[in-house]
């Protein structure tokens, strides 16, 4: 399957031991380039060109341009100049990154990646550095410098695990966002993000997926539900006046599992008789502004969906299951695209969708039948985002508590991975922070291991034959590695696919009507053929009659 | 940025082998495409190109799974319509390799 060594893991105890260090494993030349076609919209550099041999130049003043930018960024963020400042060099991080763990390469180690940036930030920025460079470990800026920027900051998903750890709480994914938006404006964009950031600009959503095509997708699935239960649930468009509208990552139309948690709350909200829509403007819950560091880019899609609820007069702006997605609405919304003082205030701004499922199971207004979910036994795993950047409902910890408690209402086996792989300390998908794409394979697969190690356990201990995620990448991340681990991509699925399985809607038909109402279908369908052939056969005949005569 | 020769002729294909200029396809392309990947296109390779090709006209997009494997079952009976029978024809994916001979843009995000 693959040319390079896939990780070996042992279902023991559901953690890695932790591996001696081999240099170099990783070293290579990073993802694809942002050809300047795709940094133009994204309003960076796009002086570079491209040699023969495939091979793009930085921009002409690339060393003055990035010690500016970097100079911008340390002054626009106080937390960044500090984290540049503070580390000690304890040491308490080096085994806590996943792609540490899975690849050895000790330039994955978080403070060796933190120190990429910071040997630049010493030699430019600092009086030690300035005059005593060999004594602080400051280096000059050189291209070696960014190569090796390019190509490790690529390989941080910005999950926040190492900073649990720290005790300075030093954040590697603020120095890894800074560290390609200094890159974005010397030449080095990366071409998956820009790319899709290009098309939220353009149609409406990273999958650019045009409006027309979202219309015929959501009535292909009214037509699916409605097949599978005999009722007619809605998935409105652009419908003006609804209370709420639906922000959900554009994979929630097209792939799978994503698209049955899609159903899922479809079904969630046809039951509480929540009047709600869905946006073709703003199509798309992702944000890939957030991974590359941009600002100005993060602030341009947030305001998409402020235009959205403006346009289309709702009352609440409702998330659906996407991991960035939710940091960037619970942690930043407000101060992107606020204020939200149109909306009603009865409702926190924004909502994650399990706001709205858990309190509905818990206040016994949903008719679940649990035993619909026998055939699997789950499994949860934390989004990063989700676990260290936000919280869901009013109590501490409901980012972990939710999700779970909504599994357990809709499935009758739950058991949870190692602690020391779940909640506050998970560890990342592997696929996270604008990693989720083919040319950085490698690193994905390697990056999955803790995770995969954690799920082999409970498999092999407990039994669990599914993995349940509520983050867009980490299900499509999943589905696609976990066969190189001996897993099946259908092992993963959507917490709202859970709930859509046990859910009986009002008035939904039993097998045994469905099977009679199909069986009538049929036969009508029959009877309408026999008819149409009795007819064509009877004009044939007079037909030929008339021939005759 | 790449080139693949199509007999004889070279056409711009991106670093995954993506046609640049969509409007370029022809069935010699996917042909080319196919064989450089070690694929022997047969008919029921062509019913699926066919249909990618006639989607992305109307919606300018690849069709979802859900709605190709639908599809296909509708136009090939149900026992072809699921993702097993398109992965046995795609076995790097439908969505990305099927998409790719058939001239339409990979589809991106978190897919």
């Amino acid at each position: 399957m693959a040319d390079y060594e896939i990780p070996k893991i042992t279902g023991e105890d559901g953690i890695v031991d932790v591996p001696k260090i081999v240099k170099d494993t990783m070293v290579g030349s990073g993802p694809w380039i942002s050809a300047p076609k795709f940094q133009k919209d994204m309003h960076f550099a796009t002086e570079i060109e491209q040699s023969e041999d495939g091979k793009w130049t930085l921009i002409p003043n690339w060393k003055e341009a990035a010690l500016e930018k970097m100079d911008d960024l340390r002054g626009r963020y106080r937390s960044l100049q500090l984290f540049l400042d503070i580390c000690v060099k304890c040491g308490s991080c080096t085994d806590k990154c996943h792609y540490f763990i899975g690849t050895k390469d000790p330039k994955n180690m978080p403070v060796a990646r933190q120190d990429l940036l910071r040997k630049v930030y010493r030699r430019y920025f600092t009086f030690a550095g300035k005059y005593f460079p060999k004594l602080v470990g400051a280096t000059d800026l050189t291209e070696e410098v960014i190569d090796d920027w390019y190509n490790y900051y690529h390989q941080c998903s910005q999950c926040r695990r190492c900073s649990v750890f720290c005790p300075y709480g030093i954040d590697t994914a603020e120095i890894s966002m800074a560290a390609r938006e200094i890159l974005n404006h010397i030449g080095r964009g990366q071409k998956y993000c820009t790319q899709i950031m290009g098309k939220v600009y353009t149609i409406g959503n990273n999958l650019g997926l045009p409006q027309r095509a979202l219309e015929d997708t959501l009535e292909g699935l009214e037509e699916d539900v409605e097949e599978e239960t005999g009722v007619k649930v809605a998935f409105p468009l652009d419908k003006k006046g609804a209370e709420v509208l639906l922000i959900t990552p554009s994979a929630d139309f097209f792939a799978e599992p994503h698209v049955d948690g899609l159903m899922g709350y479809a079904k969630v909200f046809h039951e509480l008789e929540l009047d709600w829509t869905l946006s073709s403007y703003a199509s798309e819950g992702a944000n890939f502004g957030m991974f590359i560091g941009s600002y100005e880019n993060m602030r341009k899609i947030a305001l998409r969906i402020r235009h959205a609820a403006l346009d289309l007069g709702v009352k609440r702006i409702v998330f659906g299951e996407c991991g960035h997605a939710w940091r960037v609405a619970y942690s930043f919304l407000n101060t992107l695209a606020g204020p939200f003082d149109f909306l009603d205030p009865k409702y926190p701004v924004p909502q994650h969708v399990l706001e709205i499922t858990w309190p509905a199971l818990q206040e016994g207004k949903l008719t679940i039948d649990k035993s619909l979910n026998d055939d699997m036994t789950l499994t949860f795993h934390d989004s990063c985002n989700i676990a260290r950047g936000t919280n869901i409902g009013t109590e501490v910890g409901g980012q972990f508590d939710l999700p779970r408690n909504v599994i357990k209402a809709v499935c009758n086996n739950y058991v949870d991975m190692n602690q020391d792989a779940i909640k506050d300390v998970t560890f990342c998908c592997g696929g996270g922070g604008g990693i989720l794409t083919d040319d950085l394979m490698e690193i994905r697969i390697k990056g999955a291991q803790p995770r995969m190690e954690a799920l082999k356990e409970v498999t092999e201990n407990n039994g669990v034959t599914h993995m349940a995620a509520i983050c867009a990448i980490c299900k499509s991340q999943f589905t696609k590695v976990i066969p190189y681990y001996g897993f099946s991509m259908d092992q993963i699925v959507s917490v709202h696919q859970l709930v859509s399985n046990a859910i009986v809607l009002k008035g939904q038909l039993t097998e045994e009507e469905l099977e009679a109402r199909d069986a009538a279908e049929e036969a009508e369908r029959v009877a309408e053929m026999e008819a149409r052939k009795k007819a064509a056969a009877e004009k044939k005949a007079a037909k030929d009659a008339a021939e005759k005569k | 940025m790449g080139m693949l020769d199509v007999n004889g002729t070279s056409v711009e294909v991106d670093e995954e082998g993506y046609l640049e200029d969509l409007s370029e396809w022809t069935e010699e392309i996917a042909t080319a495409m196919a064989a450089a990947e070690d694929v022997d296109l047969s008919e029921e390779h062509w019913d699926i190109i066919n249909f990618l090709r006639e989607y992305y006209e109307e919606y300018q997009i690849a069709p979802a799974v859900r709605v190709l494997t639908k599809a296909v079952g509708k136009r090939l009976g149900k026992a072809k319509g699921n993702s097993k029978y398109l992965y046995s024809l795609f076995p790097y994916g439908p969505g990305k390799q099927a998409c790719k001979y058939a001239g339409l843009p990979k589809p991106t995000g978190c897919v």
